[in-house]
């Protein structure tokens, strides 16, 4: 039973990871840039929502929804102001540029939020009849505890998947993302306004950094500035690792990565655990260098 | 031309002769000799019953029309993909199973239709690295400057300004190859090829971009060069005059298959190519 | 005179940059020295830094050599620092009594530390270096974590047997008089300090000796060609995993031998303080001093080092203006209409200086 559990527990995780891939996976394949700051709008839309509702008392949903509008904007004027002029850059410079973001975002989060840590509270939770609260349900007895926020990062990660999956592939926008992503230069002469598709998709992937963000710490629980950069990192490896550009990929590589974690903490050592995830992901891209789902490209000679 | 640095011999193995005018070779193993070589990329056929052979110093050319398999067969030939069937004889070695780097130690050197220079480098050092398998000192005599590097360093410039006045173009030595005028990165392509110490030169396109002048000096250097070396050249090109002018064979690929093969005369009324190829011109 | 006149423009820049290093360490050396008495000239808190200055130095110019050279994009240089750090210092305590000379000591320290990472390098690059770009970029990434989470992990004790060690937990169990080196999560307790900065001087000039010497070779055109055009460095004959692994080593060797320097230099030393973070300040030095470009690195590494604590007086909003201005010179220096109105800035800039010298240089 304890093996189910750790199952369920690190599709739980992974579910958020795969949320957190899908942005980078979007912005991967449409801007071609490692963006680093991805990690820390995670962070941000945590704030915000953490303030919404503990501070000003609105209902959790509308923190989400806050939050996710926050991060949309933060999102758009971040590659605006510092990623749109390096557009014909090279790519190191943006890399680097990323980085610095990333570095403001943290900085400018313990300015005003103070490091100390917030405590998160368990968002996903049902009333007792005898007036306390369950954070989640007990099978077999009490053997298997499925926690609600399991479910909930599983479903919404589902839904947002098939959204993205449908929103590419039927939308005009999303047929201009894949175009841009193909090859700018073709896509603004078929009249595709390339600024405006790269903005949407990063208002897109911040927008799901936000619903990540606030997804993350209803699991963990305690948030401070550098919250976002290690599920920033680890989000990235299952981006790479389910084949970057991928959006099915994202998804099974977050997952993966998650019950990977899991696994690997629960079964062999927790101190290890994090080696153990990237140990994997060494391993696979040696066997499938374009990832699990993604394509091999080769340069034509 | 200093002495050329010798290659290992290679074996010799007597083969049937299907080079494109036997009666040309005179020595009786073919440079090249191409058998049923053929390549699929998914379903799709892109070079199929390939058969072809050059003459130790012949000039041939392989023309067809755009998307017929001629890049392709220069790829199969330099082992920048596998062929799915058929063999490639290098001075009747089977190449089978050889990566670029072997077949190019063994002695084919090409050009790329879409110019590839280091360039970021100097002119001078584009051709060294071309050198690079004739002069050979390890890591640690470089670091140390021990008196290999010295003595080797002086073989590879000289070769080099040796190499670069074929075009005339030791004063540019010092030049960064990208910012080269293009048919100077044309030749320093050309230029580097050779520095490999070649039996067989693959050029795809050398005179792609440039205007009539340039092409007939090129047409002269290309004979030069397969004068001065002994080499055999295979080209891909598609402007006639020079075609027509230099080649003494001619192979025309068509739908990745071969169509004709014969001397310039032959091609030109061979009545399967101006359907194909040159019919076009008819009319107009 | 003649000769350096007819010396390619390379190697003036190359001696440019040995000359610069000299000059600098001789005047903060006479700076700090007691023949200047007035004090508050070399602060003591950049006297301090000075150690750790060179070793970043060292770690820039090492990745300059993957990342600028080479051409290859790494993410987890520090892990190669981070393996040079705890081999080189377990190694120093080690021979505390079979070497007794501080500074015999440290050279034997470095090797074992450069050692040490040139065989992570070698087990790294073999598999990783068949991927490339962004790929590569990852999987080193993934290697320094690893190399992080193994050295949190791994408790060292010496006594009068020798060494022991252990992974995960520390069952090491000392003989009388024995202490324990390495000590997991918690590091390197306490660190007799070899370092100084004459040694990081010698390994900077060490550093820029064997790139420069590399890369004026066939062995360093083979691996500059690999990185301008693979494809058409194949074609000319270089063997690519032979030259890439030959930079990325040597890169790792440097990085090994920094780390050492760096270690030998602080009081304690824990493996998370050569993390994620870690790999990027030296990445930020390689971009911001330019790819390819040693003094560039050089200028960046000691630059941004002293920088955070030069913004000391702005407590709280140091890491802030240090970000902003990481991002500012980022847009400045590869915007296309920033970069043109500067460079145009530069040239007028240039020219009116170089307006009377023109006329002379003529008769050529």
């Amino acid at each position: 039973m304890s093996f189910l559990n750790n199952l369920i527990n690190g599709i739980g995780l992974g579910s958020v990871y795969a949320i957190i891939a899908l942005g980078y996976t979007m912005v991967y394949g449409i801007a071609k840039m490692l963006n680093f700051a991805h990690g820390d709008v995670i962070m941000v839309g945590a704030y915000v929502c953490f303030f919404a509702s503990s501070t000003y008392g609105l209902h959790p949903l509308v923190g989400v929804l806050l939050a996710m509008a926050v991060c949309t904007v933060l999102g758009v004027v971040i590659e605006r102001l510092a990623y749109k002029p390096l557009r014909q850059a090279p790519s190191l410079a943006v890399l680097i540029t990323a980085i610095g973001m990333s570095y403001f975002l943290q900085n400018a989060a313990q300015l005003l939020w103070t490091p100390n840590p917030k405590v998160f509270p368990a968002f996903f939770t049902l009333a007792n009849p005898d007036g306390t609260s369950r954070t989640g349900v007990d099978l077999f007895g009490g053997q298997l505890t499925v926690r609600f926020t399991t479910i909930v990062n599983l479903l919404v990660c589902i839904v947002i998947m098939v959204l993205l999956t449908w929103f590419t592939g039927n939308t005009k926008m999303g047929k201009a993302m894949r175009a841009c992503s193909e090859n700018k230069d073709a896509a603004r002469l078929m009249g595709i306004d390339v600024n405006f598709t790269i903005s949407i998709t990063f208002a897109i992937g911040s927008a799901l950094a936000a619903i990540a963000g606030v997804l993350f710490l209803s699991s963990y629980q305690t948030l401070v500035p550098t919250t976002g950069s290690m599920p920033g990192i680890k989000a990235f490896t299952a981006a790479v690792f389910g084949g970057i550009g991928s959006i099915p990929g994202a998804f099974l590589g977050g997952v993966l990565l998650g019950v990977i974690e899991i696994m690997a903490g629960a079964y062999i050592s927790t101190q290890l655990a994090n080696a153990i995830v990237f140990a994997v992901l060494i391993i696979t891209l040696l066997v499938r260098p374009a990832g699990l789902l993604g394509k091999q490209v080769r340069e034509k000679v | 031309m200093s002495e050329r640095v010798k290659r290992e011999p290679t074996r010799l193995v007597p083969v049937p002769s299907t080079n494109i005018i036997p009666e040309r070779d005179v020595d009786k193993t073919p440079i090249l000799e191409c058998r049923h070589l053929g390549i699929d990329f998914g379903g799709l056929t892109a070079v199929n019953n390939f058969d072809m052979a050059i003459g130790r110093t012949e000039i041939a050319g392989l023309i067809g029309p755009n998307g017929a398999g001629k890049t392709t067969v220069f790829n199969l030939l330099t082992k920048v993909y596998q062929p799915t069937r058929g063999t490639i004889l290098l001075d009747g070695v089977d190449t089978h199973g050889k990566t670029t780097v072997q077949v190019n130690r063994m002695g084919i050197a090409r050009t790329f239709q879409n110019i590839r220079l280091f360039s970021n480098l100097s002119v001078e050092d584009n051709v060294k690295i071309g050198l690079h398998n004739q002069i050979n000192y390890g890591m640690w005599q470089g670091v140390f400057r021990m008196p290999g590097y010295w003595k080797q360093e002086k073989i590879a410039h000289e070769r080099a300004m040796e190499l670069l006045s074929i075009f005339d173009m030791e004063a540019m030595a010092d030049a960064k190859a990208g910012s080269l005028p293009y048919g100077a990165q044309r030749r320093l392509e050309i230029v580097r090829a050779l520095a490999t110490n070649p039996s067989l030169l693959l050029l795809d396109e050398p005179a792609a971009g440039m205007n009539p002048s340039e092409t007939a000096e090129l047409m002269d250097n290309i004979v030069k060069i397969r004068d001065t070396f002994g080499i055999a050249v295979l080209l891909i090109e598609h402007d006639m005059s020079l075609v027509m002018g230099i080649c003494e064979g001619i192979c025309v690929l068509n739908f990745g298959q071969i169509i004709a093969k014969g001397t310039p005369d032959e091609i030109k009324n061979d009545p399967e190519v101006i359907k194909a190829y040159l019919g076009s011109r008819k009319e107009g | 005179m003649k000769t350096l006149k007819n010396m390619s423009k390379t190697s003036k820049t190359n001696f440019a940059t040995y000359g610069m290093v000299i000059v600098v360490f001789a005047v903060l050396q006479l700076l700090g020295s007691d023949l200047i008495q007035r004090g508050g000239v070399l602060s003591p808190t950049l006297k301090g830094q000075l150690v750790p200055i060179c070793a970043y130095v060292v770690m820039a110019l090492s990745l300059n050599l993957t990342v600028g050279v080479l051409g290859e994009l790494s993410l987890g240089h520090a892990g190669f620092m981070s393996v040079g750090a705890f081999s080189g210092t377990v190694a120093a305590t080690a021979l505390q009594n079979v070497i007794p000379s501080p500074g015999a000591r440290l050279l034997a320290a470095v090797v074992i530390g450069a050692v040490f990472a040139t065989v992570a390098g070698i087990l790294i690059g073999i598999p990783v270096l068949r991927l490339g770009g962004d790929y590569l970029a990852i999987v080193t990434l993934a290697f320094g974590q690893i190399i992080k989470s193994l050295i949190e992990n791994l408790y060292v004790g010496m006594d009068v047997n020798g060494l022991h060690f252990d992974f995960l937990e520390n069952k090491i169990a000392l003989a009388q008089g024995g202490k324990m080196i390495v000590n997991g999560p918690m590091g390197i307790p306490s660190i007799q300090k070899l370092s100084s900065f004459t040694a990081g001087f010698l390994l900077i000039m060490a550093a820029l000796f064997v790139i420069f010497n590399l890369t004026n070779s066939r062995s360093g055109r083979a691996i500059m060609a690999l990185r301008d055009n693979r494809i058409a460095a194949e074609s000319v004959g270089i063997n690519v995993t032979k030259y890439k692994l030959m930079a990325f080593v040597t890169s790792a060797a440097l990085a090994g031998a920094a780390g050492t320097l760096f270690a030998l230099g602080q009081n304690t030393l824990v493996a998370s303080k050569f993390d994620f973070n870690t790999s990027i300040l030296v990445l930020v030095f390689v971009v911001l001093g330019g790819l390819g470009r040693m003094w560039g690195s050089i200028i960046a590494a000691a630059a941004l080092t002293i920088l955070p604590e030069a913004l000391r007086q702005f407590a709280d909003y140091r890491m802030l203006t240090y970000a902003i201005m990481l991002i500012l010179v980022m847009l400045c220096t590869n915007n296309p209409t920033l970069k043109s109105f500067f460079s145009s800035l530069a040239a007028k800039v240039k020219g009116s200086a170089k307006k009377g010298k023109a006329k002379g240089g003529e008769g050529k």
